[in-house]
């Protein structure tokens, strides 16, 4: 990697000091992107703001009808929770099947989403739950913040401070895994929610995670497995690579849908 | 069978210092002065280099040296050489151009040297080559093997007409052809045998060093076999004479054949240390693995297989593309001939076999040996053909292949293609698996899987394969420029214990415990008096290294030449001590005594007198107690064995998942049946992973698509299953020992099972071939092409 200045504020205030500091300033959380990218010679930040020391980012609460998590909670550490697993035992599921443990162990809900990976899990988790995004300056509902593949609604001087996950009534995640990186070919989140069936789809998209208003309509009226039979989804729009064409993961988004219905009962 | 002799399962002794990460690996040596390595690789497949400028790098900071082509040339140094010269069948040699280890103005795969950037820390030398101009001219490159002979396609060489470096023939055409034309039946088969990528844990490394004051170099480097890169380093590219070259090959992280060929590295490092008059250490990135290590397999085969009305095989024909890259590596023309060729009457009585290769260059990396190396395509091959032939001809798998076995007294058995199989028994081994594998249930388990939308198939493969890679005369007569014998060294010290050096090379196969049995069983000493080294050319007197399955069959042999040696020197000692005739002094449990009476010494008091010589016969004996053995053997070790494997396919994502998986192998007398199955686990699961799970894949313009874990299958614990195994050992009566190799035979034999059961599976919907590896989206698409979808899916 190149050289760069490396700093770790304690606080947020400072965090976002560091941020302003310079053109070339890159927060890092868990690093479990941005260290390989760095390693590659991809990347030459000029200073590199670590967001570990930060204590207010991390953690986990129940507010109301939600689930809030800190941006520095990690993998592993929602996966673990049992806050998470009572509320919305889909996303602990989620998170525990994250990378590896070294990744869990690293790597961050607030990374992941700001980094926003086309084949990400949370990302799908965000949109099928209506998650709200806060950050130092605003609300953001998942719909917003996304904005395409590695891309997000961010601006140069934000920082994610926490994701509230309202409670569904009931949801599941089902991934179907690239089998070299363990990243989503397919995932599919569904949700049963207050304001009807959300279903949210990562690996698939061409432009990063998206919903499925077909599917979202027919579980909107009946939330089982059953009701997506015969709704197929088109390739169009969708990545074609050496570990599945376009075709393969329309089908596989049908096939992982209905294996998360099922799981969510 | 005492605690730790042959036949025990001796825990590890070097995993003590593996698993608490007290290993001493190529990376971990650090000498003083050292600097660091970093080498400019060519990101085109193929492409003339019309302008190198290195100046503004040799300016940047901590930059010692930058070396080119150009360099290398002007001090008159020699390319990379291959070990073995393969004639066509026009008698022509094969092609074989130079090999430099920088290249001098074109480059030929994505990974190929430019030049080396020599500096004070890594970073720098990284900095500096970032630094380095370099002009290229893309041309057309050529990745398949299969399009390699095309008129049009992209030439690799000059010198090398179509791409071809050989057309290799064995057998008689004319007759087999005849024998095709008046069969009952003939089945056919268009196969790949997939190209893999290496993948040894440890990444490939050098540390070289030059000694100003001795004239004297140092080579610290990841190799199976030091005195092998000694000797075409020393002899053939940098002139350097052995006395004043030493190669250490110190704890080796897996090497799978990976690393038993001469690398350019090796040899810039060790050049430039000189130069530069400091040690200079290079350490290859993952990525740089994937683009540098010889890539194994990538072969293209049509073959034709010919039947009476019973099923009797009557002649085999086998065409075969094999891919060599774009450089001859070390031991590369062999593995589609000798090694793949020879072996293709597999384990039955086929009375005609004629195969015709064809080795072709591509703008890829260089294709050697990978573990198996050549065996396994011959396997794959014939196990796939002799399924389909059974579904054809509507026989069960099991009762083709008894018609067909080569049955244990007929053994030694000649077979058609050259070699001589010393032992065996097919048939004993298919019948112990097939009732492990419980065959008769299968039935019902595959009506019980589709009850629950499952397709359930299972798969043959009996095999045997020539390991033990030695006799030299016979290596030599087809093309080897080396000998394959082994040296053992056996030193008693004063007191009793023992070192052994060993001309073989330990990366994994646990050869500090195996080893250290055999001297244990035969000289009746405590294993923990007994150390075994290897992988120094400056401690072992000399050795060819392990590969091949070699390592008992041949370095176990001359370890055990080396200690009848000491014995009977031991038994002199002890005749005079005893006072009685060497003739009446008998060798056991570690004591020496004179037959018939309770007078003896213990093999500790023979030591030391061997070294406290005040009452020893002098004028008849010399002093000291250490004898060197090599042994050269007359044939090569033949395993073999019956692999079934059970798989359940899921229709809706194509996934395939493997249930049992069961072997019963043939290993002859084994030493320590912990590390064998240890070797058969680690071999089976290659062998899943090149059939389910490892596509290298290259694009039309030559870059590797798969050049990262993030993209290229390796197989994890939770794509395998908890195998099955059991040996069926029949001795081996042309090793002394009685032993027969284990390393390879589980990615030999594997791969077969696993695709057949893949077919079998799939075979309701009329599926006929899958090819490796078989990825979730290609049976998906099969098994949706032969049934058309229905209209709710």
């Amino acid at each position: 990697m190149y050289n760069f200045e490396y700093n770790r504020p304690a606080s947020l205030d400072d965090a976002l000091k560091a941020l302003s500091s310079g053109d070339e300033v890159k927060l890092m959380a868990g690093g479990m992107t941005l260290i390989p990218t760095l390693k590659q010679r991809l990347a030459q930040p000029s200073k590199l703001v670590d967001l570990s020391g930060v204590a207010e980012l991390k953690g986990i609460t129940v507010e109301g009808n939600a689930v809030v998590i800190g941006a520095m909670t990690t993998h592993a550490t929602v996966a673990a929770s049992a806050e998470v697993a009572a509320k919305i035992p889909a996303l602990t599921k989620l998170a525990h099947g994250i990378g590896d443990p070294q990744v869990r162990n690293r790597g961050t809900l607030g990374g992941s989403i700001s980094n926003n990976d086309p084949a990400a899990d949370y990302p799908a988790a965000l949109m099928a739950l209506g998650a709200t995004v806060t950050t130092n300056k605003r609300q953001l509902a998942a719909d917003d913040f996304f904005a395409g593949m590695f891309t997000t609604a961010l601006e140069e001087d934000e920082i994610v401070l926490k994701v509230s996950f309202p409670i569904p009534e009931k949801a599941a995640y089902a991934k179907f895994a690239q089998p070299a990186s363990r990243y989503a070919l397919v995932g599919v989140f569904v949700a049963k929610t207050a304001g009807g069936a959300r279903v949210a789809v990562t690996g698939a998209g061409e432009d990063g995670v998206f919903r499925v208003a077909a599917f979202e309509d027919a579980l909107s009226k009946n939330f089982s497995a059953a009701a997506l039979d015969g709704i197929a989804i088109p390739a169009e729009g969708l990545n074609s690579d050496i570990h599945g064409a376009a075709d393969y993961r329309a089908h596989l988004i049908g096939v992982m849908a209905k294996r998360a219905l099922q799981a969510a009962g | 069978m005492s605690a730790t002799g042959i036949g025990a399962s001796v825990r590890r002794k070097e995993d003590l210092r593996f698993l608490t990460g007290r290993g001493n690996y190529t990376d971990d040596i650090n000498r003083p002065g050292q600097t660091h390595a970093y080498i400019l690789r060519s990101p085109h497949a193929h492409a003339k280099i019309e302008r190198l400028d290195i100046s503004s790098a040799q300016a940047a900071p901590g930059v010692i040296a930058i070396f080119t082509g150009k360099d290398m040339a002007a001090d008159a140094l020699g390319g990379l050489p291959c070990g073995w010269q393969i004639h066509s069948r026009d008698g022509s040699p094969m092609k074989e151009p130079a090999h430099p280890p920088l290249v001098i103005d074109r480059v030929r795969h994505v990974g190929d040297q430019i030049a080396v950037v020599i500096a004070e820390t890594l970073g720098q030398a990284k900095d500096a080559a970032e630094l380095i101009e370099v002009d290229y001219a893309p041309l057309p490159a050529i990745a398949h093997p299969g399009k390699a002979l095309a008129s049009a396609a992209p030439q690799v060489w000059d010198e090398a007409p179509g791409n071809l470096c050989y057309d290799w023939v064995i057998g008689d055409e004319a007759e087999v052809d005849a024998a095709i034309k008046g069969a009952h039946h003939v089945t056919r088969i268009e196969l790949t045998n997939n190209r893999l990528i290496p993948n040894a844990m440890e990444p490939r490394a050098a540390v070289g060093e030059y000694d100003r004051s001795t004239g004297d170099y140092t080579l610290y480097t990841t190799s199976q076999n030091p005195h092998v890169i000694r000797l075409l380093m020393g002899a053939f590219v940098l002139h350097i004479p052995e006395h004043r070259l030493r190669v250490v090959a110190p704890d080796v992280g897996g090497g799978f054949g990976s690393k038993i060929y001469h690398y350019a590295e090796e040899a810039i490092v060790t050049w430039a240390s000189a130069k530069v008059n400091r040690p200079i250490k290079w350490t290859a990135e993952r990525s740089e693995s994937f683009i540098t290590d010889a890539h194994g397999r990538d072969h293209v085969t049509t073959a034709h297989l010919a039947m009476d009305k019973d099923g009797k095989f009557l002649a085999f024909k086998v065409e075969t593309i094999a891919n060599m890259g774009a450089y001859l590596s070390t031991f590369a023309p062999c593995v589609p001939t000798y090694l793949y060729a020879t072996l293709l009457a597999g384990v039955y009585t086929t009375p005609k076999v004629f195969a015709n290769v064809k080795a072709v260059f591509t703008h890829t990396v260089p294709v050697d040996a990978y573990r198996g190396a050549g065996r396994p395509e011959a396997t794959y091959l014939i196990e796939r053909i002799v399924s389909q032939a059974a579904r054809e001809m509507g026989l069960d798998q099991a009762e083709l292949r008894r018609r067909n076995f080569i049955k244990r007294e007929q053994f030694p058995y000649q077979t058609p293609v050259a070699l001589v199989y010393d032992s065996g028994d097919p048939g004993g081994c298919m019948e112990k698996a097939l009732k492990l594998a419980d065959y008769s249930g299968f039935e019902a388990r595959r009506k019980e899987a589709a009850a629950r939308g499952k397709y359930r198939g299972i798969g043959f493969s009996t095999y045997v394969e020539a390991c033990g890679i030695a006799p030299s005369a016979v290596v030599g007569s087809l093309g080897a420029r080396a000998g394959l014998y082994e040296c053992g060294q056996v030193r008693v010290h004063p007191t009793g214990s023992v070192t052994v050096f060993t001309g073989t090379h330990s990366h994994g196969q646990g050869h500090e415990t195996t080893f250290a049995q055999l001297v244990s069983d035969k000289l009746g000493i405590p294993i923990e008096n007994v150390d075994v080294v290897h992988g120094d050319t400056a401690k072992v007197p000399f050795g060819m290294g392990t590969y091949g399955s070699r390592s008992l069959a041949v370095g176990g042999v001359a370890i055990d030449r080396a200690m009848d040696k000491v014995i009977a020197k031991a038994k002199k000692i002890a005749a005079h001590l005893l006072e009685a005739a060497e003739a009446d002094i008998v060798f056991e449990n570690g004591e020496f005594s004179v037959a018939g009476t309770d007078r003896k010494k213990a093999f500790g008091e023979i030591s030391l007198a061997a070294y406290v010589p005040h009452n020893y016969p002098i004028t008849e004996l010399e002093p000291g107690l250490e004898e060197t053995a090599f042994f050269d053997p007359l044939n090569f070790s033949y395993p073999g064995g019956a692999h079934l494997c059970e798989v359940e396919i899921d229709p809706d994502t194509g996934v395939t998942q493997v249930i049992n998986f069961t072997a019963v192998d043939d290993f002859g007398r084994v030493i320590n049946p912990m590390i064998v199955e240890g070797q058969v686990h680690g071999g089976v699961a290659q062998g899943i992973g090149q059939a389910l799970l490892e596509a290298c894949v290259y694009d039309e313009e030559g870059q590797l698509i798969t050049g990262s874990f993030m993209d290229y299958t390796m197989p994890r614990a939770d794509n395998l299953v908890s195998f099955t195994l059991d040996t069926h050992n029949v001795p081996a009566p042309d090793n002394p020992l009685g032993v027969k190799g284990c390393g390879e035979v589980g990615a030999i034999g594997s791969p077969p099972a696993v695709i057949n059961a893949v077919i079998d599976a799939l075979s309701p919907l009329g599926i006929t071939d899958i090819s490796m590896p078989a990825t979730p989206p290609k049976v998906w698409q099969a098994i949706r092409s032969a049934r058309p979808p229905l209209a709710a899916e």
